[in-house]
């Protein structure tokens, strides 16, 4: 048994156990502390970045023989990122769970094993499954325990769940596309090895590659809340309880990009290069940065803010995809893995403050750091991330995206600046974008006068711990990203490989 | 014991029962169930302990009764179902017996039991038929038997009405399906598929007679098993009958109509088939309506029962899809296999779905969305086993309701019907939306917090093993590859 397997079952084993009526809180916990540990001994064994692209710690088990479909697990570098990501965002959400029903525990372990199934798995059949998971949970969560009035909620809440759901839907057809294509000849097989090994001997025309990777971006893409499928995630993550906020926003949306980097992109190199295809993807990753972030600028509310905010950064992660190239890629990851701890911290402490204060309104709050000094500074470490403050984990990240994609060029188009690159020059004022609405929201929730009626109180020692830890890895990875990006290995998948 | 014996063993059981019914008086409605659960259970036993032997078939039934493994899987299928339906059945006793009876007179309810033998045994006879007259006799028995069946909660005028219903349609879609039966003769001179599937290679057919008589016929079977625009009967006919003749219908008379379809289609499509493109569109639009027709009403829908019809309408279009797209050489998946794994996975769940129904109802809770709420705290069980059901049908992946629905996609994807797969698409999300609907019904806490629920160890057994069966062939379909890629379909027998 691969210890990925374990991994990836002890979350839904501990799901179990809390639905046969084990205590909530001790099993979440453990489990929770467990599989992190677990993760954390994976990383150090990791033997580090392979040029051929191999998989560490593989295990297949046949499930189904035609079509050709197996329970495999294995990890690169990338998804051992994601799974770290993962595992720490699980410990911290699961620790935002005080005095709540059983269903916070089940539900946040499913997500959380939802995603480590999606992050570790290597047959597209299982790394599609695994992510529909938190399904269920989400609309449950939203529906029954979001914030705000019921029927509101449950509006937000079947959004949510339409919305992933024809997501995934797109996606299944274009993941069935794609394997129908690469069985030419041959019985099907949806082991991402074997097709890898066929795309590298028999790389599909450059046509139908492009139109299979448009469907499986509008699909993936759905998922991520890329522009203009994007309308469900904010309210979802504004509404959404504050466990699966974390979850969801931190670590599940990266699910999209993940599946685009590791099966869009190797598989179908020339789809990704077609002109159409860059062009649309370039728009829409503006739209994510522009137009959301203006809309970001315009929020009154910290969550509504914070909801938009995970919008409008998914766009700079897609524009190292559109990219392509190796530094670009690598940037992508890494501002994943970034992004989701310092969102997660963000909803961590959104929550905090929503059960104390029952307002998160600007115009209602202020001077919030007399009282809660503790949650000012790790407030002021997340929002520094986000707005991408050198010595944060998010700085190298952003600046790997940039440079990446300032540098890739595409072979026959015009010289001097091509359409990635003036994309690359507007994406930049989002960063500026990030620091207004930020900069904003920190001066008027912590800073000025305080207003009266509201009140507001440090956490304790305990719940003060997993803050801590994700403050911690930001700072950490921001002055050692080597500690992760070391990890990667992107030659197979970008130009080299599609011969370009 | 052969599967031809097996047959003749339900009739004649199911027969006895009933005059053993008539004749006993007290007795009889204790033990009727118990018999008739018990030969079931036995002679399954025996249908699965013969198989591989050489089935020892009387010289006079070779030229229209097949053995092969699509028949063999349809056969099981047939009596698993029926043992579904018999508990099922266990299950709403009280309930059926109180609509069923005269007032104050005490009744015996014992043909209830006894009749599903019979319909087993028609439904079994189907799976082996190789032509149009072994088609139609089993056939016919299956739905006399139902005539009876949908109808008899008398004192319930839902049941009245579905019972007028279910009569005239059905009454109609025979003398439909008997009309194309005459003219497809008329045209090939066959009855039997084999020499249907050579003559249709003829050149020199007269195409139009030919297209005529196969549109009747497949109009005729399309009301069998629900594909638009002849499903009109099935959301009133579902929510009047009891609730066990319902699963019945849904699982076992949907299953027998698509065996006889698949051989049908099968003769029909056949390599260089005059008529091969206009029967293939003809199914494609009659796939996309049913998946729309069914998934768009099912959205507006309040009542579980009524629900469940416009899902087995929708689940009827998906299979219609995969017997359109054909088989595929080049993948070595049929479409008669991706039909029969679809169905083995939509027995669990629709089975299950049912069970919970009649358990319901049974303690007094209504089939109406609303009156769900608050089931979880009620009885934490129901609700989980409620849950489970609901993701397999909407095909939540992980869930044996997921692999029917991808396959179907795969067929689609692979023959290039692309706007057949939007409709898919758009009909599977819709089913997010509708069968999620009576989860979150379940988790939601309302007026309705009432008293615990409790439920029979027969029922609760039984669920868990349909919950089982839903998470075993989520994860681990290679169960059912023997019914993905059996031997070809047996159009030309042996």
């Amino acid at each position: 048994m691969s210890p990925l397997e374990i991994v990836i079952l002890l979350p839904l084993l501990a799901a179990a156990l809390i639905g046969a009526g084990l205590p909530a809180k001790l099993v979440g916990r453990v489990a929770a502390l467990a599989n992190l540990i677990v993760v954390i001994g994976l990383w150090l064994q990791f033997p580090g970045a392979t040029a051929d692209g191999s998989l560490v710690f593989k295990m297949s088990r046949q499930i189904l023989d035609n079509p050709s479909i197996s329970f495999a697990v294995g990890a690169d570098g990338m998804s051992l990122i994601l799974a770290l990501l993962t595992t720490i965002v699980t410990v911290a959400a699961i620790w935002q769970i005080v005095d709540k029903p059983a269903i916070y525990y089940v539900s946040s372990l499913m997500i959380s094993a939802g995603a480590l199934g999606a992050f570790l798995t290597t047959d597209v059949f299982f790394i599609y499954s695994f992510h529909e998971l938190a399904l269920i949970p989400t609309l449950l969560m939203i529906a029954l325990h979001g914030q705000g009035d019921a029927t509101e909620r449950r509006k937000v809440a079947w959004k949510t769940t339409v919305y992933l759901g024809v997501g995934s839907l797109v996606l299944l057809a274009g993941l069935v596309a794609l394997v129908l294509n690469f069985s030419e000849g041959g019985k099907l097989t949806f082991d991402l090895t074997a097709l890898l090994a066929v795309a590298k001997n028999a790389p599909l025309a450059a046509g139908t590659q492009a139109w299979i990777f448009f469907v499986l971006l509008l699909g993936f893409g759905t998922l991520v809340s890329l522009f203009p499928m994007h309308s469900w995630a904010a309210p979802a993550y504004a509404t959404a309880p504050t466990p699966v906020a974390m979850l969801h926003s931190g670590v599940l949306k990266k699910f999209g990009l993940y599946g685009l980097i590791r099966i869009a992109l190797p598989l179908l190199p020339l789809g990704a290069k077609a002109e159409w295809v860059q062009q649309a993807m370039l728009w829409m990753l503006l739209g994510n940065i522009i137009i959301i972030g203006l809309v970001t600028i315009h929020q009154t509310k910290l969550d509504s803010m914070l909801g938009n905010s995970s919008v409008m950064h998914m766009g700079y992660i897609f524009l190292g995809i559109a990219a392509g190239s190796e530094l670009a890629l690598r940037g992508a990851v890494l501002l994943m893995f970034a992004h989701g701890v310092s969102i997660a911290l963000l909803f961590a402490l959104c929550g905090k403050m929503r059960n104390q204060l029952g307002s998160l309104e600007f115009s209602k709050l202020g001077g919030l750091a007399k009282n809660a000094p503790f949650m000012t500074v790790i407030f002021g470490f997340a929002a520094f991330a986000s707005i991408g403050l050198p010595g944060l984990a998010n700085f190298p990240g952003e600046l790997m995206v940039f440079a990446g994609a300032f540098d890739s060029r595409v072979a026959g188009l015009t010289e001097g600046l091509q359409p990635i690159h003036w994309a690359t020059i507007v994406a930049l004022w989002g960063v500026v974008m990030s620091a207004v609405y930020m900069l904003r929201a920190y001066r008027s929730l912590f800073f000025g006068a305080a207003t009266a009626g509201h009140f507001i109180r440090d956490p304790d020692g305990e719940q003060r711990l997993p803050l801590l830890l994700l403050t911690a890895v930001l700072v950490v990875v921001g002055f050692r990203p080597g500690l992760l990006i070391d990890l990667l290995d992107f030659t197979l998948n970008t130009a080299k490989a599609a011969g370009l | 014991m052969s599967s031809f014996s097996i047959e003749i063993c339900l009739a004649v059981i199911g027969v006895l029962l009933v005059a053993f019914d008539a004749f006993a008086t007290s007795l009889s409605r204790k033990v009727v169930p118990a018999l008739a659960i018990g030969a079931v259970a036995l002679l399954l036993v025996l249908l699965l302990g013969g198989h591989g032997n050489p089935p020892a078939l009387p010289e006079f039934a070779k030229s229209f009764y097949a053995v092969d493994s699509l028949a063999y899987f349809y056969k099981v299928f047939a009596m698993v179902t029926t043992l579904g339906v018999l508990i099922i059945a266990w299950e709403s006793d009280s309930v059926v017996a109180h609509y069923s009876s005269s007032q104050g007179i005490h009744t015996r309810i014992g043909e209830f039991y006894a009749l599903p033998l019979i319909v087993c045994a028609g439904m079994m006879w189907m799976a082996s038929a190789k032509d149009l007259v072994s088609v139609f006799v089993p056939l016919e028995l299956v739905t006399v038997s139902f005539y009876v069946l949908v109808a008899y909660t008398r004192r319930s005028g839902n049941a009245l009405e579905a019972g007028v219903k279910y009569l005239i349609l059905g009454a109609l879609s025979t003398g439909i399906l008997v009309y194309g039966i005459a003219w497809v003769y008329g045209v090939t001179g066959s009855m039997t598929f084999e020499g249907i599937a050579a003559a249709v290679k003829n050149p020199h057919i007269n195409s139009t007679a030919l297209l005529f008589g196969t549109a009747l016929l497949l109009a005729g079977l399309g009301f069998k098993v629900g594909a638009a625009p002849f499903h009109i009967w099935i959301p009133d006919v579902y929510q009047g009958a009891p609730t066990p003749v319902t699963a019945f219908l849904s699982v076992g008379s949907k299953a027998a109509g698509f065996v006889v379809l698949t051989r049908t289609v099968t003769a029909f499509l056949t390599e260089g088939s005059v008529i091969g493109p206009q029967v293939r569109t003809a199914l494609l639009v009659a796939a996309g309506l049913t998946i729309a027709i069914g998934s768009l009403a099912a959205i507006t829908q309040t009542n579980l029962k009524r629900l469940f019809a416009y899902s087995s309408i929708s689940h009827a279009g998906f299979l219609v899809l995969a017997l359109a797209c054909g088989s595929s050489q080049r993948l070595g998946i049929s479409s008669g296999g991706i039909v029969a794994l679809y169905l083995a996975t939509y027995l669990p769940m629709t089975l299950l779905g049912f069970l919970l129904l009649a358990v319901l109802r049974s303690q007094g809770v209504g089939e109406e969305l609303k009156d769900l709420t608050g089931l979880s705290k009620r009885s934490p069980g129901l609700a989980f086993a409620l849950t489970a059901a609901m993701a397999s049908l909407a095909g939540l992946p992980l869930t044996a309701g997921f692999f029917g629905k991808m396959l179907v996609f795969v067929a689609a994807v692979d023959q290039g019907y692309y706007a057949a797969v939007v409709v898919a698409v758009i009909g599977a999300a819709a089913g997010f939306y509708y069968y999620f609907r009576p989860i979150l019904a379940v988790y939601s806490t309302g007026e309705n917090d009432g008293a615990k629920l409790t439920w029979s160890p027969v029922a609760k057994g039984t669920a868990s093993l349909l919950i089982a069966c839903i998470v075993i062939l989520g994860v681990y379909p290679r169960l059912l590859q023997f019914v993905l890629n059996p031997v070809p379909v047996a159009v030309a027998g042996k």
